[in-house]
């Protein structure tokens, strides 16, 4: 599904990514870890090209998605992204924000956007508020209607950016649940998380990364259960114990 | 002559000014000219708004120079520019309305190109990108996602825009465009005892159509504010 070789990317002198080389195969679910400032963020953006790269190729579903002459608009309408900050548009309600892109660039009758919405909604649980505005909502249900407008478009990959480190803690576990159902309807997923316990019990496969480079890689019971890498060992010991994490720094 | 005769002999000239005699002109042109420099300001103004935030150079630069230009000039200067360089380009002498109406529409269309620029800029940056990552062009993402949060952002300053296009119909007395200041010191001549009731009168009617455009745009925003609730603010 996705293949990342050689990827390498600068800020002027800031070395982003630093050689990446990373498959995903269909189906799959890949949590991205690390501390912040690491490049998971930058990662997982060059993936729907929303940050563009130094050097490397990127294919996905075989396309080499930098290939010139590419429809940049059509290859991203393909991929589901989650933001950190939801961004679902203000100016539109629930429903709305769920049907615009459908309707816009799949050219989908009104109607059958809005039923398909709301059948995307009802499996988020928001059926009820598909007449709110997004000012209406709380943080995490305006995360489960970001999730739900990603799908409208049905893409066969979804891409999480931090979709719970805006929230509030007890709204985590809402979002959490409606990726994890996603991941057992067989999505391919790559998140950028914190969430452990997401991470120990949906993914296939943790990657850990640090200073632009992907250190380590492997199962969640290997990741959790035996890291290797020293940075990674650490990484896992400070979110363990922020307390010493922060006395130490 | 009293206040009413005041009134009595002139009330139709300040409306109208010499028509149909004559040409038109009065408080008539007076609106006349500001609708008009209005309605093709504010087009002109959201395109080169949204030159002044395009991502190409060859968009923008020029815009951005026609910007800082008008404004680090005082309008009657556009004015004097349009009123002696526009027949040397065209060949043939324009009218006064013409002259003050394009000095108007380029005036008015820079300043509110910057409205329109601090309007996009002020969204968050999610919103083009979150517009973009669900397949939206460029352009297709301001239609649909950007200019209509805009608008509502832009309103207040687009209305004060507004209102000065309105007063700034005015300067047409300059180059003798018988607007309703141009008549009104015309009747003031004419007179020559009543300056005060003259000026008096002249100013309340500014007044009420200044202040009957802004009440109207509150109204337009007070609607808005009830069927959009405002934007969450995320840090």
């Amino acid at each position: 599904m996705i293949e990342i070789q050689n990827v390498n990317k600068w800020y002027g002198k800031y070395h982003a990514l630093v050689d990446v080389n990373e498959t995903v195969a269909r189906g799959e679910v890949v949590v991205v870890c690390g501390p912040s400032g690491s490049g998971k963020s930058t990662l997982i953006r060059t993936l729907n090209r929303l940050e563009p790269i130094g050097s490397g190729r990127i294919r996905i579903g075989g396309q080499d998605i930098h290939a010139p002459g590419l429809d940049v608009n059509r290859f991203r309408a393909g991929i589901g992204f989650v933001f950190q900050q939801f961004n679902l548009f203000p100016h539109l309600n629930v429903l709305d924000n769920c049907t615009l892109a459908p309707i816009h660039l799949r050219r989908m009758a009104p109607a059958e956007a809005r039923e398909q919405a709301m059948a995307l909604l009802q499996r988020v649980g928001l059926a009820h508020k598909a007449a709110a505005f997004p000012s209406e909502l709380s943080g995490g249900q305006q995360q489960r209607v970001a999730i739900a407008r990603a799908l409208a478009m049905k893409p066969p990959l979804m891409l999480f950016d931090e979709p719970t480190s805006a929230l509030d803690p007890e709204m985590v576990g809402e979002v959490l649940l409606v990726m994890r159902d996603l991941a057992r309807d067989g999505m391919t997923m790559v998140c950028v998380t914190h969430e452990m316990g997401f991470a120990r019990e949906v993914a296939d496969r943790v990657l850990f990364m640090d200073r632009g480079a992907v250190l380590e890689r492997g199962t969640p019971e290997e990741f959790f259960g035996r890291p290797r890498h020293p940075r990674a060992k650490q990484f896992l010991s400070d979110i363990r114990t922020p307390f010493a994490a922060a006395l130490r720094a | 002559m009293s206040f009413a005769e005041l009134i009595d002999t002139y009330w139709l000239y300040f409306l109208v000014g010499q028509y149909p005699k004559g040409p038109l002109g009065g408080l008539a042109l007076t609106v006349l000219l500001g609708a008009l420099a209005l309605v093709l300001a504010f087009p002109l103004g959201v395109l080169f708004g949204l030159a002044r935030v395009a991502p190409q150079r060859w968009l923008r630069w020029p815009v951005t120079a026609l910007v800082y230009a008008v404004r680090g000039t005082p309008l009657l200067m556009v004015v004097f520019w349009a009123y002696f360089f526009l027949p040397s380009v065209t060949g043939h002498k324009t009218d006064q309305f013409s002259t003050m109406l394009a000095a108007l529409v380029v005036f008015d269309g820079a300043y509110i190109a910057e409205i329109v620029r601090a309007g996009i800029q002020g969204l968050p940056k999610g919103q083009m990108e979150c517009a973009r990552s669900l397949g939206f062009s460029y352009a297709a993402a301001m239609r649909t996602v950007i200019l209509p949060q805009a608008t509502r952002h832009m309103l207040p300053s687009l209305v004060n825009q507004f209102v000065s296009t309105l007063k700034e119909t005015s300067l047409g007395y300059i180059i003798g465009l018988s607007e309703v200041s141009f008549i009104a010191s015309q009747i003031n001549t004419q007179v020559l005892t009543r300056p005060t009731e003259v000026y008096l009168i002249l100013g309340g009617t500014y007044f009420v159509l200044c202040f009957g455009l802004s009440r109207l745009a509150y109204a337009v925003e007070a609607r808005q504010r009830r069927r959009l609730a405002p934007a969450k603010a995320f840090s």
